[in-house]
């Protein structure tokens, strides 16, 4: 189990899986995720296997979520913001075809 | 993007970088820093401003606190610095990058790549598995924000391995055991190497404080092990490990690994430039003179991106490239060159004194670099075992491009990052071939992905 | 000449030479595949995997007959190869939209496969489909696209596992399989030939060059003319992405494990396969055009590929009359006409002769258009 050492000074809320969780503000999203005990990021594409981050530092691509919306996201290389909003990136990407397209022209 | 040119545009603003921005800048030279972190410092000085309490500042080390040093003037230098963003294309005299904030092309006379080292791939049984990360990643998390895993186990070699352990123990934080892979038989092959690592007696004494410290503290430490296996199924259950002689387990949630760092080559094996195979640091790096120029003349690389050299001469050689830069596109006379180059050629010289026996006595067990368990996963990407490697060859498989072609391997987001080495070591292991005739994957263009918005300038 | 030197030597493992050699093997032939080594211009592995019939052979119904044909028989030939080597070709065949973005496109396009048909013999039915009815039938197109034609006849495969299992078949039917043995020339010798390669010398009775772009000068030792040229072609790969393209397109395919693969550029860039901004821009903007869910997908990878053009863009299928037994294949549609090569060229090859059905794509064509 992951756990801070020393209590943060300002959190912020965002939402993981649904979940309402407080994190420090700014944190490092991956950092938090783990911190706050989360036990699965992402489920691979290939296998269905769980995987949490790995590398910390932008190379292994196994901290994808699905964030604001947005498929495969590193976790690890983004900040949190309130009100985030996290969810498990579940195999392949998920792009919606309405917002695309309202986004579009 | 205030100007469309610069003279020199840097990539990663680890300690090479930022040197060799501070540099250039010094001297009048128009200089871009893009980097993917939010904050200067690259990894090894990953968010060293951030502000923490004495405690956690004790903890992380006066070696750290040191990257400040560097950190603060890059900051204060009003450098043209793009935190958060990618630089995903790179030609001659040109690159195109991306962030939040937006994106374009850039016109630089001179690309300077400082995107520096990760560690190296450690493909054993159930290393994909949620609760296994990289030692390094352990400290990134010491780092960021005092975060640590209780009753860990740490398995591996190498100063960073040891020096984490170390950080914990120095944070109260209990440590489960720490599995040493360093190969007992490297001692010979380092041996001939002691003579420079006594010529550096401060790195030499803090590497024996650091193991001594870890053998002194309780925390249960096992050396000779040669073979390690994670256990569980959806998460970490427990290690199993052999040292030669006997079997052992332990039950954990958490396991850290490490077996050193590698140069981080993805930009510059797209770049093209020429790169060659390093037998003491098990590596591909590109093929660079003193000064960090490659074989593309508008592509100079700097720190541990052109082989491992850690965070001192890493700095030495950013600025040593800078002034190399600056040089070739006459902002510096000849004389003015040797003058400005020869003292910090002379000074990472000396820092380097201890590398090759590091270097030796810390090279990883062949198994551990291309494991003999067929089913182990080598790319977690595409999740290909080590099985289809000896599979693809007994087909007459020509090499890791068309086995990339054949299995996926390479192919997923990582782009080959996490497999590659493998890949290349096991062609090598099962062929008898160099890894200089086995080659690496043909890397290309995005040298990280990058939405097709991004590439379409939508 | 050694008594055990095979039947031919196939030169070229990429998908052509391969699905020749495969089908001479298959044939009981003994047989060599002389291929080169990791790093090649090899445009089996930059391949994008359509099977196409539609638009195919305009002013050539030869080379239409021939395409159809070849596309109608994938399905058995990716049954035997997977029965052969346990490999799924990813073999599929919904049909596919040839997109327009303009209404000159679309009114030329039209024009163009009304032409065909009247002059193909074998069959390919075809639907003509203005914008509205596109969005009835393809879900996710986005408003530029003015209209598209549709064949039901058009398919797709993984063109890399094609080669994986065409490769293995050809071992495991007894054939030869030789990489890092790149021809270098050859010379008639006793009842067959010698050959020189950069792994040492070899020999066979009857020569097949299906070398690609390689063929231009090796063809000419045996006086045969195919003037192949590189053409590049630029292509992205997307993430893998939940199936949203039932369908196959011109230019933007859905592979099996979930990735887009996107290109259409077609340039002289002599032997560079690399990969341009400009290109990669216009493809990244065209695709978002035709799906704009495509717009915040990931590219994870690119690539230039070289595809082997003839003048004519008509494959050459041409045998010596210097050199009896050295046969050239040029061929830019390896894919969709791998079942013809494994088969029916097969046939004629060991029968001796190229011709009759298979004269109008003698390079001697382009002699005659040089008189």
């Amino acid at each position: 189990m992951f756990r801070k050492l020393e209590p943060s000074t300002r959190e912020v809320s965002i939402l993981v899986s649904g979940q309402r969780v407080e994190v420090p503000a700014n944190a490092n999203l991956a950092c938090a995720l783990l911190a706050a005990g989360v036990q699965l990021t992402r489920v691979s594409p290939v296998s269905g296997a769980p995987r949490l981050p790995y590398c910390m530092m932008g190379v292994c691509f196994d901290c994808l979520a699905t964030i604001d919306g947005i498929p495969n996201r590193q976790t690890c290389l983004e900040s949190v913001r309130e009100g985030m909003i996290v969810e498990i990136q579940d195999g392949k990407a998920q792009y919606m075809h309405e917002a695309s397209l309202g986004d579009y022209e | 993007m205030k100007d469309a040119h610069v003279n020199l545009a840097i990539i990663g603003a680890g300690p090479a970088g930022m040197s060799a921005a501070l540099r250039a800048k010094q001297f009048g030279l128009s200089v871009a820093v893009f980097d993917e972190q939010p904050t200067p410092g690259g990894q090894i000085y990953r968010d060293v401003m951030r502000s923490r309490s004495q405690k956690l500042q004790h903890v992380l080390g006066a070696d750290y606190a040191a990257g400040k040093n560097i950190a603060q003037p890059f900051l204060d230098a009003g450098i043209d610095y793009y935190p958060g963003s990618t630089v995903w294309r790179v030609a001659p005299g040109e690159l195109s990058w991306t962030s939040k904030s937006g994106s374009g092309e850039l016109l630089a006379d001179r690309i300077l790549a400082a995107t520096g080292a990760m560690e190296r791939p450690f493909p054993i049984g159930g290393w994909t598995l949620p609760g296994v990360m990289t030692a390094g990643a352990a400290q990134i998390l010491l780092k960021l924000d005092g975060v640590v895993a209780d009753d860990a186990v740490f398995i591996g070699c190498g100063p960073l391995l040891y020096l984490i352990v170390n950080q914990y123990l120095e944070a109260g934080v209990k440590v489960r055991a720490l599995l040493d892979t360093a190969p007992g038989t490297n001692w010979f092959r380092a041996a001939k190497h002691v003579a420079g690592a006594l010529c550096s007696p401060s790195y030499l004494m803090k590497g024996l404080k650091l193991l001594s410290n870890i053998q002194s503290s309780g925390v249960p430490y096992y050396s000779g092990v040669e073979s390690v296996r994670i256990m569980g199924t959806t998460k970490v259950a427990g290690v199993h490990w052999n040292d030669g002689r006997r079997d052992f387990s332990l039950e954990c949630e958490n396991v850290f690994l490490h077996q050193g760092i590698i140069p981080n080559i993805n930009l510059t094996m797209a770049a093209r430039c020429d790169h060659h195979w390093d037998d003491l640091q098990a590596c591909f790096r590109p093929v660079v003179d003193p000064f960090g120029r490659t074989s593309c003349d508008w592509l100079v690389c700097a720190g541990d991106g052109a082989g491992i050299v850690g965070a001192r001469s890493a700095a030495l050689s950013g600025e040593i490239a800078a002034l190399a830069i600056m040089h070739d596109l006459g902002f510096l006379k000849a004389a003015d060159f040797r003058r400005e180059t020869v003292p910090l050629l002379r000074l990472r010289r000396k820092d380097q004194r201890i590398r090759p026996f590091l270097d030796a006595r810390y090279l990883p067990l062949a198994r551990f670099r291309s494991p003999t368990d067929p089913q182990v996963t080598i790319c977690r990407c595409e999740e290909v075992r080590r099985e289809e490697i000896s599979r693809a060859l007994s087909e007459g498989c020509p090499g890791p491009n068309q086995f990339k072609s054949f299995t996926r391997a390479g192919m997923g987001p990582c782009q080959g990052r996490m497999c590659g080495n493998t890949v290349v070591e096991s062609f090598c292991a099962d062929t008898g071939s160099s890894p200089d005739a086995v080659g690496y994957y043909r890397l290309r263009m995005p040298v990280k992905p990058v939405t097709i918005a991004e590439i379409g300038g939508l | 000449m050694d008594p055990k030197s095979p039947d031919f030597v196939v030169v070229g493992g990429g998908t052509v030479g391969a699905a020749i050699a495969y089908g001479l093997a298959r044939n009981g032939l003994s047989v060599m595949l002389l291929d080169e080594g990791d790093i090649a211009h090899r445009a089996a592995r930059g391949n994008f995997g359509n099977i196409w019939v539609q638009g195919k052979g305009h002013n050539n119904p030869a080379y239409a007959d021939l395409t159809r044909a070849a596309a109608n028989s994938w399905a058995s030939y990716a049954n035997e190869l997977q029965a052969e080597t346990e490999i799924d070709l990813h073999f599929r065949r919904p049909g596919a939209f040839y997109l327009c973005f303009t209404h000159e496109d679309f009114q030329k396009r039209t024009a163009m496969m009304r032409a065909i048909d009247r002059a193909a013999s074998v069959s390919s039915p075809f639907e003509i489909l203005d914008g509205s009815e596109l969005r009835k039938r393809l879900a996710g197109v986005g408003p530029s696209i003015v209209g598209a034609t549709f064949s039901p006849d058009d398919g797709t495969a993984n063109p890399l596992h094609l080669l994986r299992a065409l490769i293995l078949a050809f071992q495991r039917r007894g054939g030869a399989y030789r990489p890092r043995c790149k021809l270098l020339s050859f010379r008639p010798e006793g009842m067959g030939y010698t050959l020189e390669t950069t792994d040492g010398v070899t020999a066979g009775s009857r020569i097949v060059l299906a070398a690609g772009l390689a063929n231009k000068e090796l063809a000419a030792i045996a006086g045969i003319n195919a003037p192949v040229r590189p053409v590049r072609g630029q292509v992205l790969v997307t993430e893998k992405l939940a199936p949203f393209l039932d369908y196959g397109t011109n230019f933007i395919r859905q592979t099996v494990e979930g990735g887009c693969i996107i290109g259409e550029s077609s340039e002289e860039a002599g032997f560079d396969d690399g990969t341009t901004l400009p290109i990669l821009r216009e493809t990244a903007r065209r695709a978002a055009q035709a799906f704009p869910i495509l717009k915040h997908a990931r590219v994870v990878r690119s690539w230039g590929a070289l595809r082997i053009m003839t003048p004519d863009g008509i494959p050459v299928y041409e045998e010596s009359s210097q050199l009896p037994g050295v046969y050239a294949v040029s061929v830019h549609s390896g894919v969709t006409l791998a079942p013809f090569h494994s088969s029916a060229l097969v046939e004629k090859l060991i029968q001796g002769r190229l011709g009759g059905d298979l004269a109008p794509f003698s390079s001697r064509r382009f002699n005659v258009q040089k008189a």
